[in-house]
């Protein structure tokens, strides 16, 4: 419990100094924010006072950090300098998509990854060589690629799928979100399932994998229990990453399918220089990096005696 | 009992497809209730013909020559029938006890597993006998040592557990594989001693890998000396060691530390040698 | 009883020769360091072979760009929009009439530049930060720790899309802020080796001969690392050409008309809908040729494990 605690307020810490890099950056980035929100046109310098009180920009920068932070721990991120909206309840708005996203290809990334790195592992000849082949080229494929090129086989040709949107509803959902997850999942389900299927061939010829052979434990109980489990302490950290690293790439995704997620979100402030809203991102997506990582050793810590005890032992 | 004839193992280099000799030829035999030394410098082969005995040679490698246990030929059981040869006519005691349990498991697994997956007893009566048989090793504190993963206790207990395992079930023949060389000093006799009164208690067979000969000539009735895969001769601790027959052995004699009285598990002549 | 077999002739290799022919099998083969052609051929094996003949042939393509490329890739007609493939124009036309091949040929150098830059501004930060905090070690080792920390808690594409935001779409801006996101990782890695080095006796003696710490670390810590070093850089190449073809393909790395195969593989879009797949699927097959290559020649350099199994 202790360590967890303690990761909590590494976490804590991080995402202050993170919030300050980001908020200082987007400070440094050339061209004032009125010259943004006048938008080119030509207006008297009161309303440009105006405008740089309403806004705060006179005082100084570690004034107008400490009220933005403030703010923040408010839940409350300011608004949009481009919709003036309220930049909390866009993200709200937004959320459940990029969740629903990830959480589908997080899904297929556990089942397919370490499925077929399992099958691979066990079975040799044409099925593992297909594997194989198939991780090795897998993962250089660019997320979007993988999503156009899906688009273009099942959206348009075939019509099976919608290649834009996200539905409303959980099935329309699904429905929707199926292409854009299998675009997003497959570098890391080719990448997982060259882990896995390297990790159980290991544990094949571990001693005690070996052992449990020589004291005639049956085949089935063997592979389940002694070298698919062990190999699945390594393989559990591949997958925390990647499901971590799906965070990053779902903007790219969901740019690809237009999805009315965060990410598109980001993109489209970035190149409209809307920086309330990708301050406000950027500090979410540092959040859930890290709570996916932290939940990840914990996981390790459960499945793994080794790791839990010593971490008990020394906190 | 136990007729090994013309064992030979061979592995191909998986570039080149030249293949080494490991063992090259060897025969012996064991009877009913004896004990066999095989001793020799790392990679002489001991190991090797012990992992034949069992099937677990590693993958790739060709075996020749016959191993026949009571009348059944080893070599040629497969899948069904070897897993029952092994669960119940062999046990294993490995060199290094952290590595034979699996890490992630706790003790009580190992010793029902040993019982109840593979050789059919119902689990409840596996579980009600662990802490019986960690007691027959001399263990008292069984609920804690039951309860333990394998890198809580240390590898004198572990051991201890692993030759508790052996014992579960009646085994004809016991392989034993250096299974003091990873542990320390004191321990090692201990755990030689348990081995030995067990074995001796269950009038079990036993082949006892080491590279210690002072302690294969305490614990067994007849040596047989390995070197570079064959055997170069077989015979009884005392011929070995007053009549030896080969230059060989006569060097391992000369060669080992001296000041040990018979029958004393001695400090090892060679601590650090490699896994094999 | 017994019958017994002696071997008069004692074999040639008398030591270890179980332990020998056994790690021959069973544990990482082939896992020293690559010395001579003829070792480093024997590790890349046949397909390793075909691989690096890719990465030449791409890396050539850029070289020779103007003399390869048979049109300009700048300049197309109205009139010849979506050609199919030809003699004429191999790979077809884009929307604009451009030529696909020639924009592919000259997108070469764009999609190489960017991972370069990556890889050797990673590698030389991450050597700098990993083996500063080893000399130091103490409160210099925990600080720069902290700033890993923090650097580990951004995703990489996230740093390099923030750092866009702050100074506009350019490649060279995101190259700079996604291997500033790689240095971390590589970092940790050369990091721990270096440490063990730093330990070793020779150092310590080494510094009380008063030998100083930038020749004691560039001499003898600095070549121990290089592996790691290399390869950290091969596994970087391909992530970042993925990064930045990303990046390109928000309209946030490299901008139109330049050619490169992750903003042609977004042009793209529209037309591939449309059925006219040439532009986009040529251009990310050449992503996916070129970092699937790199990724197989890195690992069969990086070692690979073969499984024992048991009958």
């Amino acid at each position: 419990m202790l360590y967890v605690l303690k990761r909590l307020v590494a976490l804590a810490l991080v995402l202050l100094v993170s919030s300050f890099i980001v908020f200082s950056g987007m400070y440094l980035a050339p061209g004032s924010p009125e010259q943004f929100l006048v938008q080119g046109r030509t207006v008297s310098p009161e309303v440009l006072d105006a405008i740089r009180a309403q806004y705060g920009l006179d005082d100084p920068f570690l004034v107008r950090y400490w009220n933005w932070l403030i703010d923040v721990l408010h839940g409350d991120f300011g608004r949009s300098l481009l919709t003036q909206q309220d930049v909390s309840t866009l993200i709200e708005s937004r959320l459940p998509t990029t969740l629903f996203l990830a959480a589908y290809a997080a899904i297929l990334i556990v089942l397919l990854g370490v499925g077929l790195g399992i099958l691979a592992a066990t079975r040799s000849g044409a099925f593992e060589k297909v594997v194989v082949f198939g991780s090795n080229l897998g993962f250089a494929v660019p997320t979007f690629f993988a999503a156009l090129v899906l688009m273009a086989l099942f959206g348009a040709n075939l019509g099976w799928f919608p290649v834009s949107g996200s539905g409303e509803g959980f099935a329309d959902r699904v429905w929707h979100l199926t292409l854009p997850a299998i675009a997003l999942a497959f570098p890391a389900i080719a990448v997982v399932a060259r882990i896995t299927r390297t990790a159980v061939r290991e544990e094949q010829g571990s001693e005690h994998v070996v052992m449990a052979v020589a004291r005639g434990v049956p085949k089935r109980i063997v592979l389940g229990r002694h070298t698919i489990r062990n190999s699945m302490l390594p393989v559990t950290t591949v997958i925390g990453t990647n499901i971590a690293g799906l965070l990053a790439s779902a903007f790219v995704i969901e740019y690809a399918f237009t999805l009315d997620g965060i990410g598109s979100l980001l993109v489209n402030s970035v190149q409209k220089k809307d920086f309330a809203v990708v301050q406000a991102i950027a500090l979410i997506m540092v959040l859930a990096f890290g709570l996916i990582n932290l939940i990840v050793d914990l996981l390790y810590a459960v499945i793994d005696p080794r790791v839990r005890l010593a971490r008990e032992v020394s906190a | 009992m136990l007729n090994v004839e013309h064992l030979t193992l061979a592995v191909a280099d998986p570039d080149t497809g030249e293949e080494t000799e490991i063992l090259r030829g060897n025969s012996f035999s064991l009877r009913q209730g004896e004990a066999l030394g095989l001793v020799g410098e790392s990679g002489s082969g001991k190991s090797m013909t012990l992992k034949c005995l069992l099937g677990i040679e590693p993958g790739g490698a060709r075996v020749g020559g016959s191993i026949e246990l009571d009348g059944t030929d080893l070599l040629a059981a497969r899948g069904e029938q070897l897993r029952r040869i092994r669960a119940n006519d062999l046990a294993l005691i490995a060199q290094n006890p952290h590595g034979a349990l699996n890490p992630v498991l706790r003790v009580e697994r190992f010793l029902v597993e040993g019982m109840a997956d593979a050789r059919g007893i119902p689990k409840a009566a596996a579980k009600a006998r662990a802490a019986d048989l960690l007691r027959q090793v001399g263990i008292t504190d069984t609920e804690r040592v039951l309860g333990s993963y394998p890198h809580q206790l240390s590898g004198g207990m572990l051991q201890r557990v692993v030759i508790a395992g052996a014992m579960s079930g009646e085994p004809k023949l016991l392989l034993a594989d250096e299974p003091t060389t990873a542990l320390d000093v004191t321990t090692q006799a201990e755990v030689v001693a348990i081995l030995d009164e067990k074995r001796r208690q269950h009038g079990l067979s036993m082949i006892f890998v080491t590279h210690d000969l002072d302690l294969a000539a305490a614990v067994c009735d007849r040596l047989a000396v390995m070197k570079d895969g064959a055997i170069l001769e077989i015979g009884t601790p005392d011929d070995i060691r007053d009549r030896p027959k080969t230059e060989y052995t006569r060097a391992l004699m000369a060669a080992r530390p001296l000041l040990h009285p018979a029958g004393r598990a001695p400090v090892p002549a060679n601590g650090t040698e490699a896994h094999e | 009883m017994t019958s017994r077999q002696i071997t008069t002739e004692p074999p040639a290799n008398t030591v270890g020769q179980d332990t020998v022919a056994v790690q021959a099998i069973r544990r990482q083969r082939l896992d020293g360091p690559v010395t001579g052609w003829r070792r480093l051929r024997l590790r890349l094996g046949t397909l390793g072979l075909v691989c690096v003949g890719i990465l030449a042939v791409v890396v050539l393509t850029a070289v020779f760009a103007p003399y390869i490329a048979p049109y300009d890739p700048y300049v197309g007609s109205i009139v010849d929009r979506h050609l199919p493939p030809s003699l004429e124009h191999w790979f077809g036309t884009d929307q604009s009439g451009r030529d696909i091949f020639s924009r592919i040929v000259w997108g070469a150098r764009t999609s190489l530049i960017g991972p370069t830059v990556v890889v050797l501004v990673a590698a030389v930060s991450a050597s700098l930060l990993a083996l500063t905090a080893v000399w130091f070690g103490g409160r210099v080792d925990a600080f720069i720790g902290r700033v890993l920390d923090v650097l580990f808690a951004f995703p990489n594409m996230l740093l390099a899309i923030l750092a866009v935001a702050i100074f506009g779409p350019s490649l060279l801006t995101a190259s700079i802020a996604l291997a500033i996101g790689f240095t971390p990782y590589s970092a940790r890695v050369i990091r721990s080796v270096a440490l063990r080095e730093r330990n070793l006796p020779y150092v310590s003696s080494a510094q009380l001969q008063g030998i100083s710490g930038l020749v004691i670390t560039g001499r003898h810590i600095l070549p121990n690392v290089r592996t790691q070093i290399f390869t950290g850089m091969t596994i970087n190449f391909g992530y970042a050409m993925i990064d930045l073809a990303a990046l390109s393909f928000l309209g946030l790395g490299v901008q139109p008309p330049t050619p490169d195969w992750g903003l042609m593989v977004s042009n793209g879009q529209a037309s591939l809908l449309q059925g006219y797949w040439e532009q986009s699927v040529f251009a990310g097959l050449a992503i996916v040729i070129t970092v699937a290559a790199l990724g197989y020649v890195g690992e069969q350099l990086g070692g690979r494990r073969a499984a024992g199994r048991t009958r």
